[in-house]
């Protein structure tokens, strides 16, 4: 099975100190370390599982920048056979609905049988999966928590129901899927796996290899825009704990107990 | 001499007994030959282990621990026991080849021992076959009634290795009977010849020999036709079957602890003779199938004598987690009898986690090194250990827990994703920044001593407060010091010993290059770990000091005087493994606190190089084991028992499992833990501000002037 999965390289949110940039339109972003986004890794590695049970190859394609290489590398080390970076100066200020034409761009340069995304990104919006799937005219299944491959071009996959069930469907291929975390325990990359890729060229694609125009990605195809980014103020109803480690959680057990929470 | 012979005519078609002799002689050794040959196909096939230097370092060794029984003595009643053993087979040894050859050349006399010499010898191999049979008695009586814990095999190792001790022993003791049988026939021949000749004095032989005195000539004749077949067949016996068992190390141990690790601090490389260069030519990190182990790593494994001392001791196998030192071996042992049998083709390439040995198991040991403390035959652990962690990693196969720290050692060089800048905050504060400034080499080189905090000092609320104490002392005593800020990384080293080696590299050769452009002349760390990574793990840097062994030379030159300790407290010193049995640094932690005028203290049953680790530290905060018991919650319990009110330790790491488990183990109140450094910045004597170098010190309160 031909298997894509689209990642992304995000800030890691447990390694950062996530904070306003003077402007208040972004965050800072010196100082940051990023890494793949959480559900894409584990995208990863369900592909990764499905080509070791059926065959096929696994491929990584990431929206970016010469920097966004550093992921492609890392899922590479995973086990990915290649990586593939679209990168344009046209793609930037692209919303989701550019990031999935261009995915678009790609999917059709080539001839995959499964297209996975992570459930979301971690400073994204859950949309890129479900528009690529429309325009690809694919089927699509969100919050994807298991997969099997059946014969006669099918999967079963279960996904996760709001409450805790699980609903269990079959799905046509090709189709996408967005892969929710805890579908499966990813591997460790290590330092050596890392360093054995480290000089395998990552081939890069521009707007007009992959038939974009203008019209459809970029700030000025954009159609939703960021106008502002904020912390949250503190509202009504919060409180901060501002004692000792102790004490605090002394508070918190007493809190809850008084709110009924412990019994 | 004269006497009886011991080979008689045989039934006509056998002709004679020598005949009978000579075969059983040349059908023992080779069938031994080709069990030894077999049993090195594996060895062979091993990856190559550098053992062959240093010989007169390796001969003393020998002396020491095989001819010199050194550890055995910590198990005062199996150890004496089996010094006797040893030693009776020590002596016995010749006696034994001499009956081999009397047996076809009957008139045999030992050159060097005829005469006075051989009399006197006689003597003494008779109360050694003795000795060795009661000793036989007696270890059989011990597994049968007395039914020792640590022989005990827990239901998930497989079943119990009761009937297959008391069956060598036995064979032993037949052994020993039947020798001091074949010997006393012998005499009591020569009493009926009239050359009145005597056994020793209450011997085995000489009371075999008083009955049969009374016999005729034929009856002893056939006694000592018995004794001698049943002696020959009990020594080939032994000799073919000790290689499919634990008494394997009869013939191994002498090997086994030639060829012992020399220099134990340092961890086996990731291949023997290879550069850090080459490193990236290997395809394959570590142990995944057994032929990966290098060869007296599987030597190891055969002379592994299943005493269970290393698990005695094993802290991860007394919290009930999945890993056993014994069964380790054992386990493995097993798996190169059953893929390297005696006839057929042997196999090879089979994964061992998930086999013989699951993850679980692997990553639980802490590293303490209190198995090897412990070992008599010396057979190393963590070296194993962190050989198949790193075939873990290389496969992926980490556990979710471990693989963000690993992820956040990579990119923030901490395995807690703090960001470098924020390493040097402990030194901010109000109370502390204007009373003790520290230096900042990284932005301004040039201090005589650098103070090495490590992650887990620098970033944890609680152990700042002993990188604080620390710089405290250093400022107090006028040492000239800084540190290296967000400069630092983490030293790596549970890095390297949970296999990742190449992260551990760049975190070493990061902090290299950091201590090199600070320009200091020496390193103090407060943290033991870091402390045995930059002494053992790194190259070529300045001299390292831990903390208390800082103090103690302070507190020698006079340097440190104190108040004294609270009375009414009972203080307790935990040894940190990597401090103690890694790096043999008992003494001064003590020395610390005994200079304390007016402190109480006790030892705890377990200490020194017996001391029981609180969990493990670095990257071992974040694994999740399966356990019965923290490991922290017994280590309390034993600080407790011995009376102590307070622990005092020197490990930031030892600090977070033994606060933990005070309070786990409801003993709050009861029991404090503190660090060394805080003790000694607590019990300083200073006139007030807190860091003035004090240059007059009470006379009554000065220690070692």
């Amino acid at each position: 099975m031909e298997i894509l999965v689209c990642v992304k390289r995000v800030p890691d949110t447990s390694e950062n100190d996530i904070e306003l940039n003077s402007a208040g339109n972004d965050i800072e972003r010196d100082d940051l370390v990023y890494s793949i986004n959480e559900s894409d890794n584990y995208a990863v590695e369900e592909a990764l599982q499905i080509v070791a049970k059926v065959g096929g190859t696994v491929s990584v394609v990431t929206v970016g920048a010469e920097e966004d290489e550093e992921v492609l590398r890392r899922q590479m080390a995973m086990g990915a056979s290649h990586g593939i970076l679209l990168t344009d100066p046209q793609f930037e200020g692209s919303d989701g609905r550019g990031i999935a034409s261009i995915l678009k761009g790609w999917v059709q340069k080539g001839n995959y049988d499964l297209i996975l995304t992570g459930v979301q990104a971690e400073d994204g919006a859950a949309q890129v999966g479900g528009m690529l799937a429309a325009m690809l005219d694919y089927p699509f299944a969100s919050l994807v928590t298991s997969i099997e491959v059946l014969a006669n071009n099918k999967l079963k996959i279960a996904r996760e129901i709001e409450g805790g069930n699980r609903e269990v469907s079959e799905i046509d291929l090709p189709c996408v899927l967005s892969i929710q975390t805890g579908i499966n325990e990813p591997r460790y990359v290590g330092m050596k796996g890392i360093r054995a890729v480290q000089s395998i060229p990552i081939p890069t694609y521009g707007a007009s290899e992959l038939g974009l125009t203008h019209a459809q990605v970029g700030s000025a195809a954009a159609k939703v825009t960021r106008v502002d980014y904020f912390v949250p103020a503190l509202g009504k109803g919060a409180r901060m704990l501002s004692g000792t480690r102790e004490q605090n959680a002394q508070e918190v057990v007493e809190l809850v107990a008084a709110k009924g929470g412990l019994k | 001499m004269q006497g009886l012979s011991a080979t008689p005519q045989l039934v006509s078609w056998l002709s004679q007994g020598s005949v009978l002799f000579w075969l059983v002689h040349v059908l023992g050794v080779l069938c031994f030959a080709y069990i030894v040959a077999r049993r090195l196909v594996p060895l062979v096939r091993a990856e190559r282990d550098l053992r062959f230097d240093h010989p007169l370092q390796r001969f003393h060794n020998v002396l020491k621990y095989w001819f010199g029984q050194w550890k055995h003595p910590r198990y005062k009643a199996a150890g004496i026991l089996h010094i006797l053993i040893f030693a009776g087979f020590v002596v016995l040894a010749l006696r034994a080849f001499t009956v081999l050859i009397v047996g076809v050349s009957y008139g045999f006399v030992m050159p060097g021992l005829s005469g006075v010499a051989g009399r006197l010898y006689e003597t003494v191999t008779d109360y050694a076959a003795t000795i060795v049979f009661l000793c036989m008695i007696v270890a059989i009586v011990r597994r049968l009634v007395f039914k020792p814990a640590r022989y005990e095999v827990p239901r998930r190792f497989g079943n119990s290795h009761k009937m297959d001790a008391i069956f060598l022993l036995s064979l032993i003791a037949v052994l020993m009977l039947a020798d001091s049988l074949f010997e006393a026939t012998r005499a009591a021949a020569l009493v009926h010849s009239q050359e009145p000749e005597s056994r020793a004095y209450l011997s085995l032989p000489w009371l075999l020999q008083m009955f049969l005195v009374q016999a005729s000539t034929s009856t002893i004749g056939a006694f000592c036709f018995a004794g001698y077949l049943a002696h020959e067949l009990a020594f080939y016996f032994l000799l073919c079957y000790r290689p499919f068992g634990i008494q394997f190390h009869v013939e191994t141990s002498l090997f086994n602890i030639y060829f012992a690790k020399l220099d134990r601090k340092k961890l086996k490389p990731v291949k023997w003779g290879l550069s850090d260069q080459q490193l990236d030519q290997v395809k394959s990190f570590g142990v995944k199938t057994f032929e990966e182990f290098t060869w007296k790593h599987i030597l190891d494994f055969y002379s592994c004598a299943d005493c269970g001392r290393c698990s005695d001791n094993c802290p991860s196998n007394a919290a009930g987690r999945p890993l056993s030192p014994r069964f380790l071996t054992t386990k493995a042992r097993d798996y190169a009898f059953q893929h390297y049998p005696m006839f057929g083709k042997a196999g090879n390439g089979h994964a061992l986690v998930g086999n013989i040995y699951s993850e679980d198991e692997i990553w639980s040991c802490t590293t303490c090194g209190a198995c090897e403390a412990e070992c008599p035959l010396l057979i190393e652990y963590i070296d194993k250990i962190v050989d198949l962690r790193r075939g873990l990693i290389d496969d992926g196969n980490v556990p979710q827990s471990l693989q963000k720290p690993l992820k956040a050692l990579e990119s923030r060089g901490n395995p807690y994703g703090k960001m470098e800048k924020k390493k040097a905050d402990w030194t901010l504060g109000k109370d502390f920044q204007p009373v003790c400034p520290v230096k900042r080499l990284d932005k301004e080189p040039g201090a005589n001593t650098l103070y090495f905090v490590d992650s887990i000092t620098s970033f944890d609320d609680r152990m700042q407060s002993i990188a604080r104490s620390t710089a405290r002392i250093l400022s107090h005593v006028g040492e000239d010091f800084g540190i290296l800020g967000p400069a630092e990384r983490d030293s790596g080293h549970e890095v390297r010993r949970f296999g990742e080696e190449l992260l551990f590299m760049a975190l070493r050769d990061h902090n290299s290059e950091a201590i090199k452009n600070s320009g200091a002349r020496r390193i103090v760390t407060s943290d033991p770990h870091a402390f045995n990574a930059l002494k053992n793990d790194y190259r070529h840097l300045p001299p390292v000091e831990h903390i208390s062994q800082f103090i103690a030379r302070q507190i020698r030159g006079g340097q440190i005087g104190f108040k004294p300790a609270d009375a009414d407290k009972v203080f307790t010193f935990h040894d940190p493994c990597y401090l103690g049995r890694h790096n043999d640094v008992y003494d001064d932690p003590r020395a610390v606190l005994d200079a304390i005028p007016g402190l109480n203290r006790v030892e705890m049953k377990r200490c020194r190089d017996r001391s029981f680790c609180c969990g493990g530290g670095g990257l071992m905060l974040f694994y999740e084991p399966k356990e019965e018991e923290r490991i922290g919650v017994k280590r309390v319990r034993m600080a407790a028992e011995a009376g102590a009110s307070v622990i005092v330790t020197s490990c930031p790491f030892c600090m977070v499992n033994l606060e933990d488990a005070v309070k786990v183990a409801g003993l709050e109140g009861k029991i404090s833990v503190i660090d060394l450094a805080e003790l000694v910045d607590q019990q300083i004597a200073r006139p007030v501000p807190a860091c003035e170098e004090v240059r007059e010190i009470p006379q009554e309160c000065v220690i070692g002037r």
